[in-house]
């Protein structure tokens, strides 16, 4: 045993002080939106009543302005912490990215042509497009099947749940649970890894899986984890879409004499397009940014390196911070398309509503 | 409470759903359910299911037994031992897990980072959407985008920013905070508000801004002002959302490994994280399974506990925040 909860104290002062900052701050900004305006408001109907009296006419649009403040006053902190914890940094960022290693010179484009001249990043880029054109195809086809067929099924609860538990479960954890899946030990030994144990079992060799660069096998069997936490996402929300499918269209198509198949293809799938755009949107943009799979399975090494985790080595293991800049940029450039999708979408939704 | 359920949370609006052989899912499933679509799905269950719990079980075997044979010969021939979950929270050695400091490190990291939003993303999710001023769809879209901005587009800027403070010209405008040992937990706190907000206001402005308008207009007429009106009526109809909201927070934050990494690896054993801790066991100790497969599931167990007591809220907050309209 060598654990004593008194070595802890400290961690738990910090706490509590963290929790009295929360009460302190969150109070006090209440406090403050409820007392100012109040005195604002004794003092403008003061005036008003003077003003009335006088004969004056009530100046318009003088609400608005006064919401304007207390807006500010709600939105304050969030709009702060936007700035100092995005807004700032991302613009920072793209300054650092066309400058050198330790940020001490402007090198233009240097950067840039690293990034897509260097063999390693091309195979990083390329591992990234693997990554994303993989991902979200399987995850979202798998959750929408698994939601088909066990949707209404005796025991749907407990089905959905068992596909739907890896969305607890951190990614460093999901990464150990399949590390034990791939494990090897040579020919002669009993395996203990699962995939490795099923080849014995058909006659073949054990293999180092994650070792395996051709056809970007070690890549593939990544993936293979990212599918595993995203499909359970996939599925709930297509789920949902599908029991929310109005009964009288369905009916429609039915005395229209279409079969499964048809009926499949021309109105599940139509009804429930938004909420696969969702779920296909979402996973690209979770797995464009994976970091923490890569780096606990293979840190990278064997070719199975992508953007996120690399941008983590060149700027803090390698202190290249221009080029991990410019692989974070790049990043951002990928979303960008997706990012006006999403807001023409919205905004659609907003004028709809 | 029904005002709280968002319009794409209203489920099951076709009552039966796909009972009936008419409605398209009931249909496709009929044609899926031969025995082949019964094998798949029964397939796709255990491919799902049967890497978690082969892990469990070896989490419970003896040190020899892991290593030595696969975790399916339990069956033959049952051992069970505590000694690996002993061993991985209180062991000794340095290279044991000692992961019990870590367990603490991350409930102390979780606590403020799920507080702080909450109350952050609340207010202003509200402003957006009740207070009526100038700019405020522009102010929602930004808040929206920024969503999708990377979060390593934000990392080596907001580390200079804790460590350098803010200098414009050659004028500091900010000090640098120099904090060490157990203060960086501050720092994680810090970043974690910050890349919670985007979605957060998302997520709750959906909610609110649903909430009946004649509601809060009677509480205006009444003379409420907002700071009354959010405390008083909005508070408790928002508190499920809140909750999902909470719950979606308190998984990123627990289950984080890059912020972590960068904020608050500084303070090693003090401030480090369980993620940050298990991805080290498993890159230096990759063969040390006795010590993976419980780590592992030390570090699951607070968010499995959360995820299944609390599921339903996190449902709804998914099809709140995913399939709005």
């Amino acid at each position: 045993m060598n654990f004593d909860l008194a070595d802890q104290a400290d961690k738990f002062v910090m706490l509590l002080g963290g929790l009295i900052a929360f009460v302190v701050l969150v109070g006090g900004l209440l406090l403050v939106l409820d007392v100012i305006p109040t005195k604002l408001a004794e003092r403008r109907e003061a005036r008003l009543a003077a003003a009335a009296e006088a004969g004056a006419p009530i100046p318009a649009g003088a609400a608005r302005g006064r919401e304007g403040w207390l807006a500010f006053g709600f939105l304050a902190p969030a709009l702060l912490l936007l700035s100092i914890g995005l807004i700032f940094p991302a613009i920072r960022t793209t300054i650092l990215s066309f400058m050198n290693g330790n940020s001490t010179e402007w090198v233009g484009f240097d950067n840039y042509t690293w990034m897509f001249g260097q063999p390693d990043i091309q195979n990083v880029l390329l591992n990234t497009l693997v990554w994303v054109l993989v991902v979200p195809a399987l995850a979202a086809t798998i959750g929408l099947l698994y939601a088909i067929m066990v949707d209404k099924a005796r025991g749907e609860a407990v089905a959905k749940a068992l596909i739907f538990l890896p969305m607890a479960i951190s990614f460093v954890g999901a990464s150990i649970i399949w590390k034990f899946v791939y494990a090897y030990r040579s020919g002669e030994q009993d395996q203990i890894g699962l995939l490795n144990q099923i080849v014995v079992w058909f006659g073949g060799e054990p293999k180092q899986w994650l070792l395996e660069e051709g056809f970007k096998l070690n890549t593939l069997l990544l993936i293979v984890i990212m599918i595993w936490i995203q499909a359970g996402f996939a599925m709930v929300i297509l789920s949902a879409a599908i029991k929310a499918i109005p009964a009288e269209i369905v009916e429609a198509a039915r005395i229209d004499g279409t079969n499964a198949w048809q009926m499949f293809w021309r109105i599940t799938l139509p009804a429930i397009r938004p909420a696969l755009i969702v779920v296909v949107v979402t996973i690209t943009i979770a797995t464009l940014k994976v970091f923490d799979i890569v780096r606990t399975m293979t840190n990278g090494n064997y070719d199975t390196s992508v953007i996120a985790n690399e941008m983590y080595n060149q700027s803090f293991r390698y202190g290249e911070t221009g080029h991990g800049s410019a692989l974070a940029v790049f990043l951002f450039v990928l979303v960008i398309p997706i990012v006006i999708f999403q807001i023409r979408n919205i905004r659609k939704q907003r004028s709809e509503a | 409470m029904t005002t709280t359920n968002p319009p794409a949370a209203a489920v099951p609006v076709t009552k039966g759903g796909g009972d009936r052989p008419g409605t398209p899912a009931g249909r496709v499933r009929k044609k899926l359910s031969s025995p082949l679509a019964t094998g798949i799905a029964i397939l796709i269950a255990a491919f799902w299911s049967v890497p978690t719990f082969g892990l469990l079980i070896s989490s419970f075997r003896p040190e020899d037994e892991i290593k030595t044979s696969g975790w399916w010969s339990f069956f033959t021939d049952p051992q069970l031992t505590l000694d690996n979950y002993s061993e991985v929270l209180f062991g000794g050695s340095a290279s044991s897990g000692q992961l019990a400091g870590y367990f603490i490190n991350s409930l102390v990291i979780t606590i403020p980072a799920v507080l702080f939003p909450m109350a952050i993303c609340a207010l202003a999710a509200y402003a957006l959407a009740w207070i009526d001023f100038r700019g405020r769809d522009w102010i929602y879209i930004l808040i929206f985008a920024l969503q999708i901005v990377p979060l390593q587009m934000a990392l080596v800027p907001l580390l200079r920013f804790f460590s350098q403070g803010v200098e414009l010209f050659g004028v500091q405008l900010l000090p640098a905070w120099g904090l060490s040992g157990e203060e960086l937990f501050i720092q994680v706190w810090f970043a974690h508000t910050c890349f919670a907000i985007p979605f957060g206001v998302y997520l709750l402005h959906n909610f609110i801004s649903e909430l009946p308008k004649d509601v809060m207009e009677a509480a205006r007429v009444d003379g409420a002002n907002h700071p009354k009106i959010f405390r008083t009526i909005v508070l408790p109809l928002i508190t499920p959302v809140l909750a999902s909201f909470g719950i979606f927070q308190f998984l990123w934050v627990w289950n984080d490994l890059l912020v972590a990494l960068i904020f608050a690896s500084g303070g090693g054993r003090d401030t480090n994280p369980m993620t940050v801790r298990l991805a080290e066991l498993a890159g230096t100790r990759g063969n040390e399974w006795q010590r993976l497969t419980s780590g592992a599931f030390v570090s699951m167990i607070v968010p499995l506990i959360v995820f299944l007591s609390l599921q339903r809220y996190f449902v709804r907050g998914l099809l709140a925040g995913s399939v709005k309209g």
